[in-house]
């Protein structure tokens, strides 16, 4: 454990290392870690704004989606309102239709019997006046009796 | 564990173990390495410690090598793995010389980053076994292999004397020459009369040189001390294994007759790696695993030698905090003092 040159050597070996170092290691390896922290800053920064981006669209769209909402709101209540009309309106109609039809139906009935009638009363006349003329064997001059008749049919 | 066949002494051992492959001059003028302490002490100051020279110059190597890699390679995009590791120790170098440093340089930075790895590897060399490269160089053929260069004190002192170096040239080219000396005279004693400064000249100048020089000796010393500490307690504790291996040598001589054959030593390595192997493939429950190698380290090296593994894990961990810690005292100790000589008082 004596002091000799060796120190000397291992002096000068230092500062071949050191140069060494700040010629070809430092500089590269600092430079790199400085171009990798600027990129990592500006992805960060980036991926901030994008979020802030997407912040936003989703706000509009959410916007947008309330005002289709109550757009669709306001159709339906239109069409809602609009069914009801057409309902109502075919509702009338076909009240009236009704009415209209049954007050003919009602006539055309009245008519047929009224028609029936009048042919039953002939035929009940000319019945009478076959029954009487077999009663009595002889003819019955119509015109004579035509009163006598007419008053009887009414009875019928 | 060689040694214990060669039946040399526990003290032999040690010196053996401290003692750097030293190239000079002999007295009698002959160029050559030293055999023994006593040769190397006697040819003076200008021989050099070849292993120390050649592992610092290995290590610093690949300290260039693996992060010259990393800063030919070096881009913003992702980093690989080992890029990511590179960085961080230097984004913690940056760090450490940012807080400390107040001013701008160029300098100061590659330096801190050199002196911490460099530090750090030539350190970690204490984490080897000790009987490790030793043992390979005494069978190549060279008698003394001293693989820590930092438990040189000449490596130590060697890198603070130039951090010293520093220290003058920042603190001349900063505060010039008259600024460097009034700091050096002018405190701690302070006086406006010119009487006072002429009485207080000579009082200043002895401390402050004092405090001056003790920053390279105390910077040196405190690293070689602490790995040289490092390093006798590790030989201590190898001692530990050949003391254990002596007294079971004595039982398998029994077995085998005078020399245990190479075989079992071969047998009972390949065994423990084994049950390593055999574990990490997961056919082997960790459990087991450590009853096995307990087995295995009784059967090969007794109790003495399973307390040495005991040991030598335990210091080695512990080791590792040092090592670490003081590469980054040298380290931030060196940024400290320059940030000083570039401040004016």
């Amino acid at each position: 454990m004596n002091i000799n040159a060796t120190l000397i050597l291992q002096s000068i070996a230092m500062m071949i290392f050191v140069w060494f170092c700040m010629k070809f290691i430092w500089p590269p390896i600092l430079k790199a870690m400085d171009e990798r922290r600027a990129r990592i800053a500006d992805g960060l920064a980036a991926s901030d704004r994008a979020e802030q981006e997407l912040e936003a669209a989703r706000e509009a769209a959410g916007e947008q989606i309330r005002q289709a909402r109550g757009q669709a709101g306001e159709i339906i209540e239109q069409a809602n309102q609009r069914q009801s009309q057409i309902l109502d309106q075919a509702r009338e109609e076909a009240q009236s239709e009704k009415s209209r039809q049954v007050a003919a139906a009602e006539s055309e009935i009245s008519q047929a019997a009224n028609q029936a009638r009048e042919e039953l009363r002939a035929e009940i006349a000319r019945l009478a006046v076959l029954g009487a003329e077999r009663i009595l064997e002889k003819e019955i001059d119509a015109e004579t009796h035509r009163q006598m008749l007419d008053k009887l049919i009414a009875e019928i | 564990m060689a040694s214990a066949n060669e039946k040399i002494t526990a003290g032999e051992y040690i010196r053996h173990h401290l003692q750097n492959l030293t190239y000079g001059r002999h007295p009698d003028g002959s160029w050559g390495f030293a055999h023994g302490a006593e040769e190397a002490q006697a040819m003076g100051f200008w021989a050099f410690h070849v292993d120390t020279i050649f592992w610092a110059l290995l290590l610093g190597g690949a300290f260039f090598l693996i992060f010259g890699r990393v800063a030919r390679q070096a881009e913003a995009g992702v980093p690989t793995r080992f890029q990511a590791s590179v960085e961080a120790i230097v984004e913690f170098v940056d760090t450490s010389v940012r807080e400390s440093f107040h001013g701008t340089s160029r300098f100061i930075a590659p330096l801190a980053l050199t002196l911490f790895v460099w530090i750090f590897f030539m350190n970690f060399m204490d984490l080897i076994p000790v009987d490790w490269l030793p043992w390979v160089a005494v069978k190549a053929g060279v008698e003394y292999q001293k693989v820590v260069p930092t438990t040189d004190v000449n490596a130590t002192m060697g890198m603070a004397i130039t951090v010293f170096v520093l220290i003058l040239f920042y603190s001349i080219r900063i505060k010039g020459v008259g600024g460097f000396i009034q700091e050096l005279t002018g405190q701690p004693f302070q006086s406006n009369s010119l009487i006072g400064k002429i009485l207080f000249f000579l009082p200043n100048l002895l401390l402050e040189l004092v405090a001056l020089l003790a920053k390279p000796i105390s910077l040196g010393l405190r690293l070689f001390g602490n790995l040289y500490a490092g390093e006798l307690i590790f030989i201590l504790i190898a001692l530990v294994f050949t003391a254990g291996s002596g007294l079971v040598a004595t039982g398998l001589s029994s077995v085998f007759g005078e020399h245990i054959p190479a075989w079992f030593w071969v047998v009972a390595t390949a065994s423990v790696f084994l049950t390593l192997w055999l574990n990490m493939q997961g056919r082997l429950t960790t459990r087991r695993t450590l009853w096995l190698l307990l087995a295995e380290m009784l059967l090969v090296g007794g109790l003495a030698f399973l307390g040495g593994q005991l040991m030598h894990f335990m210091w080695a961990a512990f080791h590792l905090l040092v090592i670490t810690l003081q590469a980054f005292i040298f380290m931030m100790l060196t940024i400290v003092y320059l940030s000083m000589a570039h401040e004016h008082h």
